[in-house]
């Protein structure tokens, strides 16, 4: 037999082979939509063909076991074909509309919720965690999965005044950049990294370890006689860059790690402009394995939106509504010395003017 | 009684449980055991067991794998390493049965079996395997037309929403723009050589479905240059509540309260029973479009609209991308753009400090240079509003003569 041909730079493979043949014949040729009930979308081409989807809900981090379970439902009731969201759901598409109940009582059968669509909280899009990042200060997918828990009824339902986002992060790297979210919620680390001065020296390269630092807080130091660094703590943001060089530097501090609550933020366009997400909750402790603190909290903020939006505000909008004083009165949050910001261009926060409300 | 009573928690739920899936999948794999009893010793000690690693990979290639290693190999042994494999998704995610059965077959064989459907940047994230297997892996995925994505200060996998191939707002077709540009620049990709990382994302319209205004450095947004188009048969049927926004309760659509008058440039009215838009104000928003998809839609003239440089906090906060060039055509072969991006990357190169984003660099450097310097021309659009300070460094002078 001939050694296997190895070659570089080819590419993924063309999407043309991926698409189901109903999709591929109305390419480029769609007329509009309509949404059916939660998680059933269903669209309509020039040529009045139609096509279903069936949204369901995907835990991100799965396995061959589930991806061919969804494989199967895809061969049985699609032609062989599916796809994943932005959001990580994952959706099967047909044009025969008899499909779609029996592929529905299969997903739940299967114990993948049915939603996602039009005013629901989606998925939550996150990070890596304690499964698989060393910068983590929480774990990412057992957050997801605690809040989702206590949120399912706005997935599989459409009852909020407009869709709602919300995201989760583990560190402040934020991969998947939540901070434009309805709802964001950031592990955070408080505490400059520890320094093992006797393994840094062997472990670490100490000019790499010093270049890591985006603060330059960290300087070369001989320490009872070794080779090691110090951190000018009151640079250190917190960030990490030098443990990911520097083994002998962890960052994560089980004490003082913890979870904030940012809210307010989109992406969209639609009637006002992207926004980022601000701070509601400074600080909350991690509380494996449920932490009862952020679903309670989250639940908190989602239901007080719920019964207080307008018809089609998103959060953010709801908020520049009502004003910041209001929610806070609202959600029952404490207002801190903490939201007060203090970063670049912090003054443009301020409130330069007697527009108040009593 | 179970090793691990902690995250055994959640396996309760109605949300889909990623230990339930772990726990199955460690039947057949000693990878997925060690990785639950590393997990379980996260949630009881609050803290990650994970180190970065030193750097792994392919030959040829200077991205696409992440090194990972446990702190505590002697305990688990399983996922002392434990490395990351990012293979470049089909553009818009789509996927033949097939095509997953034949990557799962390729993790069961050569990795711990578990994924991530999909990474934040786009690309299929395989969670979990060592340094011996990498070669087979990539030989065997090459072989099979599949390569992998990128990592480092290279550009990232590119991703798009799914655009034409499903939806009518789409004014670009995101799918063949974003495979096409992924081909075009498989050299960025795949052997870092830039100041920092350089994502790109495509969305089909302002409703921007894959973020890419808040998550990469270049955004391109589809938009339209000419008029709504606009059914009145159809507007008449919302009136009427034969057709709903959704299928919500309240989903009959008032045109007054829930159209017009949330229409952000007030440009829209409706006397008589008849709709109006002053299309040369309407900022393209998006909102009308949403609520009533059966009456109104995008104008024909699609192109799109560039944004650059979003970004995380890290290091000097938060970044929106913001606009450089106000409306393109889209079309293949995309020279224009693709030249934009050239001297975009020419110029980040020369004057982008290490691990410094384009977004930062542009503010450091200003807005105002940065445009001149890869020749677009200043205009209104790039800003909210003109500087109210007066520290204007003037460029030219007269002299005496
Ligand atoms: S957000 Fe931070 S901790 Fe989480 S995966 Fe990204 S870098 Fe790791
Ligand atoms: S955590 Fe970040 S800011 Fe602090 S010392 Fe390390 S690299 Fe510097
Ligand atoms: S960004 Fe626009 S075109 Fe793309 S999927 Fe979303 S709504 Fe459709
Ligand atoms: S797209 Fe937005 S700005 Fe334009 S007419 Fe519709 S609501 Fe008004």
């Amino acid at each position: 037999m001939a050694a296997p041909k190895r070659k570089t730079d080819i590419g993924p493979p063309h999407y043309d082979q991926m698409l189901h043949p109903a999709i591929k014949a109305n390419y480029g040729k769609w007329k509009s939509h309509q949404n059916l009930k939660p998680g059933v979308l269903m669209h309509e081409g020039e040529s009045g063909a139609k096509v279903y989807t069936v949204r369901g809900a995907s835990a991100r981090l799965i396995s061959i076991t589930t991806i061919r379970e969804m494989c199967d439902l895809a061969d049985k009731y699609c032609d062989g074909f599916l796809r994943y969201t932005s959001r990580n759901n994952v959706e099967f598409m047909t044009d025969k509309e008899a499909n779609v109940e029996p592929l529905i009582a299969d997903l739940k059968a299967m114990g993948v919720p049915v939603g996602g669509t039009g005013s629901s909280i989606s998925n939550i899009v996150h990070t890596q965690g304690w499964v698989h990042c060393h910068s983590s200060a929480t774990d990412a997918s057992g957050v997801v999965k605690v809040v989702m828990d206590e949120l399912i009824d706005y997935f599989t339902s459409m009852s909020l005044p407009a869709h709602l986002r919300i995201a989760v992060a583990c560190c402040l790297n934020m991969c998947g950049a939540v901070h434009c979210s309805d709802i964001a919620i950031l592990g955070i680390h408080r505490t400059p990294p520890t320094i093992d001065h006797d393994k840094l020296g062997n472990m670490c390269e100490i000019p790499t370890t010093v270049a890591s630092c985006p603060k330059a807080a960290i300087r070369p130091a001989m320490v009872e006689g070794k080779q090691s660094v110090e951190v000018i703590e009151d640079l250190c943001m917190y960030c990490g860059n030098c443990y990911t060089v520097c083994p002998a530097m962890p960052i994560a501090n089980p004490l003082n790690d913890g979870i904030s609550i940012w809210v307010g933020g989109k992406v969209s366009n639609s009637r006002t402009k992207p926004m980022f997400s601000k701070l509601a909750i400074p600080y909350l402790p991690n509380t494996p394995p449920r932490w009862p603190e952020v679903s309670d909290a989250v639940k908190n903020i989602v239901e007080v939106y719920a019964r207080d939006a307008k018809k089609y505000e998103r959060v953010g909008e709801w908020i520049n509504r009502i004003g910041w004083p209001q929610f806070f009165e609202k959600t029952n949050l404490e207002f801190t010395k903490y939201h007060i910001d203090d970063f670049t261009l912090a003054s443009s926060t301020y409130n330069s003017s007697t527009h108040i409300k009593f | 009684m179970s090793n691990t009573p902690l995250i055994d928690e959640l396996v309760k739920g109605p949300w889909p449980s990623f230990i339930k899936d772990i726990k199955r999948t460690a039947e057949k794999n000693e990878m997925c055991k060690d990785l639950l009893n590393l997990l379980e010793m996260s949630y009881r000690d609050k803290k990650t067991h994970w180190k970065h690693g030193g750097i792994v990979g392919v030959r040829g290639y200077g991205g696409g794998i992440i090194g990972r290693y446990s702190d505590s190999p002697e305990l688990y042994p399983g996922v002392s390493h434990f490395h990351t494999v990012r293979i470049n998704q089909p553009a818009g995610w789509f996927y033949s049965t097939s095509a997953l059965r034949y990557i799962c077959d390729l993790w069961e064989k050569h990795g711990s079996g578990l994924t991530n459907l999909h990474g934040s940047t786009g690309d299929m994230v395989m969670l979990g395997t060592t340094t011996e297997h990498l070669e087979d892996i990539f030989t065997d995925l090459s072989e099979h037309g599949w390569d992998l994505g990128g990592s480092g200060s290279d550009m990232r996998t590119p991703s798009c929403c799914l655009g034409k191939s499903r939806c009518e707002f789409a004014c670009i077709d995101t799918m063949a723009i974003c495979h096409d540009l992924t081909n075009e620049w498989q050299d960025e990709l795949h052997r870092p050589a830039f100041p920092y990382k350089f994502k790109i994302k495509i969305a089909g319209c302002p409703n921007d479905c894959v973020a890419s205004i808040a998550r990469s450095d270049c955004s391109i947004i589809g938009t339209w240059r000419d008029n709504i188009r606009q059914d009145d048969a159809a507007v008449a049927k919302y009136a009427s509540g034969e057709l709903v926004y959704g299928a919500r309760a309240d989903g009959k659509v008032d045109i007054k309260a829930d159209v017009v008058d949330k229409c952000p440039t007030g440009c829209m009215s409706y006397e008589g029973g008849k709709l109006s838009i002053d299309n040369k104000n309407c900022n393209r928003c998006m909102h009308c479009i949403n609520l009533m998809p059966q009456a109104l839609r995008v104008g024909v003239d699609g192109g799109a609209t560039i944004l650059l440089g979003a970004k995380a906090p890290i290091v000097q906060g938060a970044l929106l991308s913001s606009v450089l060039v106000p409306f393109i055509k889209m079309d293949p072969p995309y020279e224009e753009f693709k030249e934009l991006i050239g001297r975009i990357w020419e110029f980040w190169d020369e004057n982008g400090e290490a691990r410094e984003r384009i977004g930062e660099m542009i503010v450091r450097i200003g807005k105002g240079n940065f445009v001149e310097e890869v020749g677009c021309d200043p205009i209104p659009e790039m800003i909210c509003e003109p500087r109210s300070n007066p520290y204007i460094f003037y460029e030219e002078y007269f002299e005496e003569e």
